[in-house]
């Protein structure tokens, strides 16, 4: 064919632009490297971890919320063949406690158990069975009390402290604006939230080796961030951290739960006592118990409006249950009320938080971080808002949507881009899913396989939620990410210290090594704690702060590697680009393969990657906290038997601002999934609690949703790069999961005409209400 | 722990003469569950039963008087069987109880022998032996017993099976009639019973049957519903006209025979709530 080439489609659909990108690099749907072996059970998770001559470590948990621990007797555990080790608090040889925010909690209890599940011994046996049975033989003297479990009662002060540092963890005012400041409409409500788990499939796991000469470990674990697990073991053990070498184990999932320590002491003490490797790790059951959850919250808002429905004036009282140690209470909360006001502009604000601790299971971090619980109440107070101004939910929201440089109530301005009303319009714009057929297969209808309904019982509804989600550690947090890059003989090699758990941080940072430095083939050596911190994968951070890590020292390495070419060939350093996998003279003819130019040098390069300071609030909650947002829109329909109270969510429309999608097929993964999150706390995840006593910790009755459970999802990516992001990318990792929650509760509202007030929305909250 | 693996019923008697106390393992879904929630200690042996190929059986026994005559189902039969094909056809109801049990690979293992055996008053497969009258029939090395399922079951998880007995299968009647199963969870699928019910018609009898689940310590029949309904209607009319009315005092009636508690997963209110709006419908799907 010599025939000129065809002239370029008049419509290039989104695949045809990515196809168009070398393979790999950003903007691609690169492939995982860590994909096939996961989907053919290849994978090695940390539950998979073995080591000759190891030994298995198992926890004796309190079975009462609240006691004084009279005595703990082991003599009858040692008597039983195959026992190695036995642990309490007394042999805790460093720091007694441990924590995130505040070391409030005791590696084993001591003197007190405040929550059903507290650790209180370890054991380390020849085999599980071995160490079922000497648990089982330790004696604890228990005197059981009255535990405090209304976190009411914590801010009244009218119960005696359950712990030294009192029921209160935190309380924070927001008062912004003029506080009488009102209009012609209030609408007000009290919404509240279950505590919600985050049910990472791969349960709590770790392997401990001693080193020989017993003065220090290696920790294979599963975890969010090795730095700060090890800086915690370290001072529980009493050693340097130089002498706690943590090493990433195949994680199976986070979603928050692994930022606390849960196994990690436990383990590398066993291993310290005994000489030996020690295995440990949970069952489902003990997972519930191992780790802390979602705040469950309830929250009193009074929206006060102008007649045409603009927001004037929001008041909130928001109470999240820590339940009894701090974990990342004081940071949940402050996130719930600094985004009391959700995406919209809101010039007056008094708003009060409390983080209660009470001895009901520990709460912390799970994806959405107290930004779930403000988002529930302040959508639920839009659609009251439409009501009342006699708008649609659409335009209330559109009416008050925030623009990039509106301040929030804390009189920072959100400098972030700020497409909310390009979110709200292209969601809404989102193509409707097809009416319910009048012969809908009843797998389709509410109640699927049960066969509960007929067509005629279903109805059908609509709702909306928009969300705003801070980016990466608050509050003056120092919050840096480490990473290495080396280029040998046309070879990458990136070190971090990155914890993958399952985001895709592995695929993304090959593909920033492709992108920047013209390679194809980039190594990634072992996650551990053998370079600096890259702080949590938590909070949506790593793309932008691992991710903008690996950019700085790939950028440094190739600022190296342009010098040694320009030196080679006599050029200025300055005229050199990277053109595919080419070494290019900008404005001349020189075009020399990376690999070629790259033969023999030895390019090295660390970099600490910072995000811009930011500030404690003041006690009037006043100050520049959080350093970006990201905003997002969701459209729910939903299929309601009102009768009985069933919901089928039958789509989820939604449009989210991500700055640039990097790796498009992953977005899509965190959009899929996180509405998946969102919708198991709209109408089934949680943990039922009574007198603190969890009442269903296994999947039998603590339900996920299932592929019939699941909605169709549309979406649609904004994509305006943030000048501030390293890559232009927002994390994308949490919006998804925020305003879907009260998107799902407004479409069954809008079906029913119910004031639902509470999620998960139970089927007598539908048909009994 | 031993593991015994007969192959015959006879063997699987004689085993369990030896060793009353032996677990008898069907598709070990009930069983793998409690071993590993510690709710049950680790047998010292168990006699697995996926090897004996009668357990895995069902056979028509056609009747003398001209009538559908009955089918015995194996024990060991998995409910994977009896969503499809020619079972499901004689006994809807059952298929359709069957596919609501747990997923795919719940189903290939688990089977009415270990629905009885638990005898939750949520297990699925039970309220369908209750409406269709089922008659359970257990072996020993001693002999033969036939229970009706109502005597079988005597309460939550309790039955009267005795050490070293055997629930070889279940007959039931094959009638004329519409018959369906409806089962309230809080989730779509892969979820246990907050309520549920099966209604079957006996068109040739003018009668209706009606068993409530997980609203109870046992399965409940509902006997007055039952009685009301073919009083107030001659059932074996074709076709079957029935009102609003009648439909709503039908589950109003099924409602009132209800004995919900409540637990983690539900209220008493809702159970009783539920099972009165499931059995409404169940009958008018029984007349559309
Ligand atoms: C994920 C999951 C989902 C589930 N979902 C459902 C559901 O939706 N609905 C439902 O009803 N159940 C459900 N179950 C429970 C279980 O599948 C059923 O009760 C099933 O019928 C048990 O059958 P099995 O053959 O597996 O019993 P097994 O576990 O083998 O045995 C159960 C009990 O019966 C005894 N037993 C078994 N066979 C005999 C026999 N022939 N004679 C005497 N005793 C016997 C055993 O000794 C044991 O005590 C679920 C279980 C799981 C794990």
């Amino acid at each position: 064919m010599t025939e000129a080439s065809a002239p370029p489609a008049a419509t290039a659909t989104a695949t045809e632009t990515v196809t168009a990108l070398r393979p790999g690099v950003l903007g691609t749907n690169a492939a995982r490297p860590d994909g096939v072996p996961k989907v053919q059970g290849r994978f090695a998770f940390a539950n998979d971890l073995w080591a000759e001559n190891m030994l298995w470590g198992a926890t004796l948990r309190s079975p009462h919320p609240y006691a004084r621990i009279r005595s703990v007797d082991v003599t009858g555990a040692w008597k039983i063949a195959g026992v190695e080790a036995i642990v309490t608090a007394e042999d805790v040889p460093g720091q007694p406690t441990y924590g995130l925010i505040r070391q409030d909690q005791h590696v084993f209890a001591s003197g007190y158990v405040r929550f059903r599940g507290e650790p209180v011994a370890a054991v380390a046996a020849d085999h599980p069975e071995t160490c079922r049975r000497a648990l089982e033989a330790i004696v604890v003297d228990y005197e059981v009390l009255t535990p405090l479990t209304d976190p009411e009662e914590a801010i009244a002060g009218t119960r005696e402290p359950i712990h030294p540092d009192g029921n209160l963890i935190r309380h924070q005012r927001i008062l912004c604006g003029d506080p009488e400041a009102t209009g012609p409409i209030v609408v007000e409500g009290t919404y509240e939230m279950g505590m919600q788990d985050q049910a990472f499939l791969g349960p709590e796991a770790a392997l401990a080796v001693p080193d020989d000469d017993g003065a220090g470990l290696e920790l294979y674990i599963a975890t969010q961030w090795l730095h700060e697990d090890r800086k915690q073991v370290a001072a529980c053990l009493g050693l340097p951290e130089e002498r706690v070498r943590l090493v990433l184990g195949g994680v199976g999932g986070a979603f928050g739960a692994r930022e606390d320590i849960s196994l990690q002491v436990h383990c590398s003490l066993l291993a310290l006592r005994t000489g030996r490797p020690i295995k440990m790790q949970y069952g489902r059951e003990e997972s519930f118990y191992g780790h802390v959850h979602r705040h469950p919250a309830k929250i009193w808002m009074r929206h006060s409006a102008s007649a045409a429905g603009e927001i004037i004036k929001i008041e909130a009282r928001m109470v999240f249950d820590g339940g009894a140690y701090a974990s990342t209470s004081p940071a949940v909360l402050i996130n719930g009320v600094t985004h009391a006001q959700g995406p919209y502009r809101c010039a007056n604000a008094i708003v009060d938080g409390y983080a209660t601790r009470t001895n009901n299971p520990p709460c912390g971090a799970m994806r959405g971080f107290g930004v779930v619980q403000a988002c529930f109440a302040h959508e639920g107070q839009m659609d009251k808002l439409a009501a009342a101004a006699g708008l649609t939910p659409v335009e209330v929201r559109l009416r008050n949507a925030m623009r990039t440089g509106d301040p929030l109530i804390t009189g920072q301005p959100v400098d972030s881009v700020a497409p909310v009303e390009r979110c709200i319009r292209e969601t809404d714009a989102l193509p409707m899913p097809p009416d319910l057929a009048s012969d809908a297969d009843v797998l389709s209808l509410p109640g699927g396989t049960g066969r509960t309904a007929d067509r005629g019982h279903v109805v059908r509804g609509v709702g909306y939620g928009v969300a705003i989600k801070n980016l990466m550690y608050s509050e003056a947090f120092d919050d840096y990410s480490t990473a290495r890059c080396q280029l040998n003989d046309g070879v990458v090699t990136l070190k971090f210290a990155t914890a993958e758990v399952g985001q895709g941080f592995l695929m993304l940072a090959q593909q920033i090594a492709r992108t920047i430095l013209g390679v194809d083939d980039v190594m990634l050596d072992t996650i551990d704690t053998q370079i600096g911190s890259s702080g949590s994968t938590s909070a949506s951070r790593q793309t932008w702060m691992s991710g903008g890590a690996v950019d700085a020292a790939c950028r440094k390495v190739r600022e190296l590697l342009f010098e040694a070419v320009a030196d080679r060939y006599g050029l200025p350093a300055l005229q050199l680009a990277i053109e595919g996998t080419d070494v290019v003279d900008t404005i001349g003819t020189l075009r020399v393969p990376v690999g070629e130019a790259s033969m023999g040098l030895r390019l090295d390069e660390t970099v600490e990657y910072r995000h811009r300071p930011t500030e404690d609030l003041d006690e009037n909650g006043q100050g520049n906290c959080h350093v970006a947002f990201a905003f997002v829109a969701h459209r729910a329909v939903v299929d309601v038997d009102p009768e009985l109270g069933l919901v089928k969510v039958v789509q989820i429309a939604t449009a989210q601002d991500v700055g640039r999608a990097l790796n498009p097929l992953s977005v899509a993964g965190q959009i899929e999934g996180g509405i998946a999150q969102g919708l198991g706390l709209a109408v089934m995840e949680e943990i039922v609690v009574t007198d603190g006593m969890v009442r269903n910790a296994s999947f039998t009755d603590y339900l996920l949703p299932t592929t019939l459970d699941a909605p169709t999802v549309v979406f649609s990516l904004i994509e305006e790069p943030d000048p501030q992001a390293p890559l232009g990318a927002k994390g994308v990792g949490e919006p998804p999961c925020i305003s879907v929650t009260p998107a799902i509760a407004a479409a069954i509202r809008d079906a029913t005409g119910r004031d639902i007030r509470r999620v998960p929305v139970r089927p007598q909250d539908i048909c009994l209400a | 722990m031993s593991v015994l693996t007969p192959s015959t019923i006879d063997e699987v008697l004689a085993h369990l003469a030896e060793r009353p106390e032996a677990l008898l393992l069907s598709g070990g879904t009930d069983v793998m569950v409690e071993i590993n929630m510690a709710h049950r200690k680790a047998p010292a042996e168990v006699v697995a039963l996926r090897r004996v190929e009668q357990l895995r059986l069902w056979r028509h026994n056609p009747s003398s008087e001209g009538t559908g005559g009955t089918v015995t189902i194996g024990s060991g039969l998995p409910y994977a069987e009896m969503e499809h094909g020619p079972l499901a056809e004689l006994f809807p109801a059952l298929a359709e109880a069957a596919r609501t049990v747990g997923s795919p690979q719940i189903r290939a293992a688990g089977t009415l022998g270990g629905n009885l055996g638990t005898c939750s008053p949520a297990g699925d497969g039970l309220p369908v032996l209750f409406a269709l009258d089922a008659i359970v029939h257990l072996r020993s090395i001693g002999g033969q017993r036939d229970v009706p399922v109502a005597d079988f079951m005597v309460g939550v998880k309790q039955n009267v099976l005795e050490p070293g007995e055997l629930v070889t299968g279940v007959t039931m009647p094959i009638r004329h009639g519409w018959q369906g199963y409806s089962k309230v969870g809080v989730r779509n699928a892969m979820v246990i019973a907050t309520a549920s019910a099966c209604l079957a018609m006996d068109r040739d009898r003018g009668a209706v049957t009606l068993a409530l689940g997980a609203v109870g310590t046992t399965i409940i029949r509902c006997r007055d519903a039952e009685g009301w309904l073919a009083g107030e209607l001659d059932l074996s009319a074709e076709p079957l006209d029935i009102s609003d009315a009648v439909a709503q005092e039908f589950g109003r009636r099924a409602a009132a025979d209800a004995r919900p508690i409540d637990d983690h997963r539900s209220t008493a209110a809702y159970r009783g709530h539920a099972v009165g709006v499931l059995s409404s419908r169940l009958l008018r799907r029984a007349a559309a």
